[in-house]
């Protein structure tokens, strides 16, 4: 197995056509701030070349971005005595809080099982890769119910054929980030193939933070939970009281 | 406008949370319930995280309880004596609780033991209340009729450690108010709400308080209870918003005021039925959701059962 790890990868490492990807964000950080609504992040680049563009196949460029990973239960409800009732449920390690894969065509075409399995590129993929692996024929149900719920929050988005692809040079996708976005690390990454096989692929970080009063009650609620439990009591009772005196002033 | 909460970590409209906060604040300030039972499944069907929804809506209750208890004790239509016995019971019940729906969740399905618990209790006390106040309006209307006469001696009055309870003229044991408020604060704790809407029912018609005085002393009971549980949720969970809290408490301060209002110029039994109403209204909702088929039957939950 090792052996076979270490063939494949000397195998990939070599550059095949001679194609680099070089790739650049419209940003790397977005603040989530009180009035946050989402951001539209446009990843965008060009081919890096030493040789003639081949013409014996098409290029093609496939772009992820991927939240913090976190473990997920997916529960399933059946009937039980006429009403209805969780009675199955899948654990998952690790499955990002949020995916997107954009590409210049429909992704079982510009992409190979094999590359997809060992660049974990589909969000099936992703996801499979990293469970617990028990209960296999089952698990499918449960991970197509989790893109599906996921999908849903415009926290899972597929969007195949949404990269544009210029000459065989210039790329450009927009991938839009919702509001309901968990804060952490989202690592982006551009991939190009040929013939459904990466030859050249780009990582980098897209760094989304809480800032200003969402940062300041969010480490007050973490670091001192005393205080910040106090303080949400104390706010509690002066509106409570605030609005009682506010009310006998205006009834005289 | 759109407003992104720290802690539950979505965004939502800032007037729709002044909404909802505003009409659960006049039902609660019209009733003496807490008006939990009604926030936390509207929290929920708006995507607030259940964590965060039950956490914040405790600490969105203590100030419109704490509002509306103003308003009743200036009125003195609060009795502090009975509120204290019910407190006690109230405050130990809670623990109690607390313990009970850990068991539960470690368990698994404690979603559906908090729902079962919601129909059942909402059912019962709402048919009860319906079905009682129907008659007392039915009698009021009579012509001649003499008030109702509900207080009647029962078992309640033979019991030892007899207290004089001055506002509520009433002069019986401690015994089954600690009881009522242990059995509320157990309940409260599993059903993550103040438990106003199982108390005032429980002090009418069990402990034969005068409807008048049972909301205020509802209301005095359920500010500490729920700030208790602020607390124990801040602390452990991390799950009170500060700024949901906010949102829902402008609006449900302001609410609760007018709710009390409203309150006063109502009768009783008028009161009582429309308190009926309303808990069976959301009895036979969350049931409905039992009975019929979801269109999703998957779920999320956070990893690790």
């Amino acid at each position: 197995m090792l052996l076979r790890t270490l063939a494949l990868c000397l195998a990939f490492a070599l550059p095949a056509q001679g194609e680099e990807v070089v790739a650049e964000l419209s940003q790397t950080n977005v603040s989530i701030t009180t009035n946050f609504t989402g951001s539209e992040i446009l990843i965008f680049g060009a081919v890096k070349r030493t040789a003639p563009i081949p013409d014996d196949s098409d290029l093609h460029v496939i772009i992820t971005v991927a939240g913090p990973s976190e473990p997920v239960t997916i529960r399933r409800k059946s009937r039980v005595a006429g009403i209805w009732v969780n009675t199955a449920a899948a654990d998952i390690d690790a499955a990002p809080s949020f995916y997107a894969v954009a590409s210049t065509g429909p992704l079982e075409d510009v992409l190979t099982q094999t590359d997809d399995l060992r660049h974990k590129i589909s969000a099936t993929r992703l996801i499979r890769a990293i469970d617990t692996g028990d209960a296999a024929s089952e698990l499918d149900s449960f991970t197509a119910a989790l893109l599906r719920i996921r999908a849903e929050d415009g926290l899972f988005q597929q969007l195949e054929g949404d990269v544009r692809l210029t000459d065989d040079t210039l790329f450009s996708a927009e991938v839009s980030l919702p509001a309901n976005l968990t804060e952490g690390d989202y690592a982006t990454r551009v991939f190009l193939t040929r013939e459904g096989q990466v030859i050249d692929s780009f990582d980098t970080v897209i760094d989304v933070r809480k800032v200003g009063l969402e940062r300041f009650l969010y480490n007050l609620a973490h670091d001192k939970p005393l205080v910040y439990g106090l303080m949400s009591l104390a706010i509690a009772i002066a509106a409570g009281w605030g609005a009682a005196a506010f009310f006998r002033y205006v009834r005289g | 406008m759109q407003i992104y909460l720290p802690i539950a970590e979505v965004s939502v409209n800032a007037f729709l949370l002044l909404g909802l906060g505003g009409i659960v604040g006049v039902l609660s300030g019209m009733f003496g319930v807490g008006g939990g039972f009604l926030m936390t499944p509207l929290l929920f069907f708006i995507g607030i995280p259940p964590a965060v929804a039950v956490a914040t809506e405790a600490n969105q209750i203590v100030a419109s309880s704490f509002s509306g208890v103003l308003a009743h004790l200036r009125r003195r239509t609060v009795d502090l004596r009975m509120g204290t016995v019910l407190l006690a019971g109230g405050l130990v019940g809670a623990g109690l609780g607390v313990t009970v729906f850990n068991y539960l969740k470690s368990l698994g399905q404690v979603d559906l033991l908090v729902k079962l618990c919601y129909v059942v209790f909402l059912g019962v006390i709402g048919s009860l209340m319906f079905v009682e106040s129907l008659r007392a309006l039915r009698r009021a209307r009579a012509p001649g009729g003499a008030a109702p006469k509900r207080r009647q001696r029962n078992w309640v009055h033979s019991l030892p450690f007899k207290m004089k309870f001055r506002t509520s003229g009433l002069y019986i044991s401690v015994i089954p108010p600690l009881i009522v408020g242990l059995i509320v604060g157990v309940l409260a704790a599993i059903m993550g709400v103040g438990g106003g809407f199982i108390m005032v029912p429980a002090m009418i018609y069990i402990l034969g308080m005068p409807t008048k005085v049972v909301v205020g002393t509802s209301l005095f009971q359920i500010i500490f209870v729920t700030a208790f549980t602020t607390l124990l949720h801040a602390t452990t969970n991390f799950t009170v918003d500060m700024v949901l809290a906010v949102l829902l408490l402008v609006g449900g301060v302001i609410g609760a005021q007018i709710g009390t209002v409203i309150g006063t110029r109502l009768k009783a039994e008028q009161l009582r039925i429309l308190l009926a109403i309303m808990v069976l209204a959301v009895c036979g909702k969350l049931a409905l959701d039992l009975l019929i088929e979801p269109t999703e039957l998957y779920s999320l939950g956070e990893g690790g059962h």
